[in-house]
């Protein structure tokens, strides 16, 4: 199991969770469990050619995934999978 | 223009910065040497302003057109009771300078935009990013890339924040991180999503301890390293960040080598032009709903803000039905029958009246404005939020 932490702006699309445990052996793999489980999110964080959005960055534990191998990140059980959606707040 | 020494009353003002030796008399000089860039004036610019000045930064410049409203005072100490309704500029200025008259500080009463933002920026050795909007974080990204100053980043939505350090020499830029901003309207703002009054308090400090080590030249700055901030858990988390070599902007062979058009960039429609005015077909204003609702008229009202919402005002006509359940809760609707949905200002009710639509609903209108309208028009006893 990884635990998938997500963010304020999404959690109305997640059942108000913060955080949810999933299997899945590359980060495809769990967030495909994780927008099977809140198909709502889906929208919120692929586009429709199923491709992450460019203003949703996934980290494995504290490494962003473009920098490993994307989608086909070996997830480890135990692993922590972060979705960090850009926010401008300031005022 | 580099002052050699402090005065007897800089020595006292800043005796408690000057025996420690990672600051001490060298360190406090630069501090007074310094200038410091505030974009906004707001949440984070507040407590930025405030302890920058304290600090003993010997310039801060300040950007911001906006006036001091009653809703910013949860959060922008830097402002008071008394000055709703005055320029934050003014308000900002004056409290800083009876934090500390020592600093002196330049006001900018501008939108900062593509085109004044090379000249003001190239004013200022830091520049830091306390504004709501994603053009001007773009553009104030892009701005520090290519002056090669760095940009003290924060932001802030709802319980949590990000902060780091970008566009320094090396270092990633705001579009290593995010190459692009999302869609207009999928991200709410503070406006709409809401903030925690004390969260810009810690963000903005987070920024003025970095900005105060990079102008020191202490400590570990937060450099490659995006630091996550969750009041609610009260955790802070770090991740690593890394420059793009294929950034656009700060990239090996970078394709933009000058200011670009941020709203286009960020989808936003032009200022100008008949568009904004525009109104739909399906819209149905405030006080024609009234005289619907004094007439008996046989239809249905819809308020489809969150039931927290519906607690803080309410039209007693309406049926709370969260936007969230619409499409669900819909066969509680009668479809023969006109539809009149609003929220608070007009921006969820328009979705929800897209959804019915889809769901083969014809007699489906929008209630323009909101409850803040209806709040203007036609009922002033209803609070507005």
């Amino acid at each position: 199991m990884a635990k998938v932490l997500i963010p304020t702006p999404l959690r109305q699309f997640a059942d108000k969770n913060d955080s949810v445990e999933l299997t899945g052996a590359t980060v495809a793999e769990v967030l495909g469990a994780l927008t099977t489980q809140f198909p709502a999110l889906k929208k919120q964080i692929f586009t429709d050619e199923g491709k992450l959005r460019s203003f949703v960055n996934v980290y494995l534990n504290d490494e962003d995934i473009r920098y490993i191998k994307k989608d086909a990140s070996p997830v480890a059980p135990g692993d922590t999978l972060s979705i960090v959606p850009s926010i401008a707040g300031g005022r | 223009m580099t002052t050699p020494s402090l005065t007897k009353e800089e020595i006292l003002r800043y005796s408690r910065h000057l025996i420690m030796p990672e600051v001490g008399m060298e360190g406090q000089l630069k501090l007074k040497n310094a200038s410091i860039l505030l974009v906004g004036t707001g949440g984070l610019g507040a407590p930025l302003g405030m302890y920058l000045a304290a600090a003993g930064i010997g310039r801060i410049g300040l950007v911001d057109f906006d006036t001091v409203d009653a809703t910013n005072l949860h959060r922008q100490i830097i402002h008071g009771t008394k000055d709703i309704g005055r320029k934050k500029l003014d308000s900002a200025a004056d409290t800083i300078a009876d934090i500390n008259p020592n600093v002196k500080i330049e006001k900018y009463d501008v939108l900062l935009t593509s085109e004044n933002a090379m000249e003001i920026c190239a004013n200022y050795d830091i520049i830091i990013d306390g504004t709501d909007n994603f053009p001007t974080r773009y553009l104030v990204n892009d701005v520090c890339v290519l002056l090669k100053k760095p940009n003290v980043y924060g932001s802030i939505f709802r319980f949590e924040g990000q902060a780091t350090v970008f566009a320094t020499d090396g270092g990633p830029c705001y579009r290593c991180l995010y190459p692009e901003p999302p869609p207009p309207g999928l991200v709410p703002s503070c406006a709409e999503g809401g903030v925690l009054g004390i969260l810009p308090g810690t963000i903005g400090l987070i920024q003025a301890t970095e900005a105060i080590k990079l102008i020191l030249g202490v400590g570990e700055p937060l450099i490659g390293r995006l630091v996550l901030y969750d009041a609610l858990a009260m955790r802070f988390r770090e991740l690593k960040l890394r420059r793009n070599p294929e950034c656009p902007v700060c990239g090996d062979n970078p394709t933009v080598t000058q200011l670009i058009d941020y709203e286009q960039f960020c989808g936003l429609p032009q200022h100008e032009g008949p568009a904004a005015a525009e109104v739909n077909e399906g819209d149905v204003d405030p006080v024609e709903v009234k005289k619907m609702l004094d007439r008996g008229d046989d239809f249905q009202l819809i308020d489809v803000r969150e039931p927290h919402e519906y607690l803080i005002a309410s039209i007693p006509a309406a049926k709370l039905i969260p936007l969230a359940d619409v499409a669900k809760r819909s066969t509680e609707l009668d479809k023969d029958k006109l539809v009149v949905m609003h929220c608070k200002m007009g921006g969820r009710s328009a979705k929800a009246v897209a959804q019915l639509k889809e769901l083969g609903f014809t007699k489906v209108r929008n209630m323009t404005g909101g409850i803040t309208a209806w709040s203007d028009k036609v009922d002033p006893s209803v609070p507005k939020y």
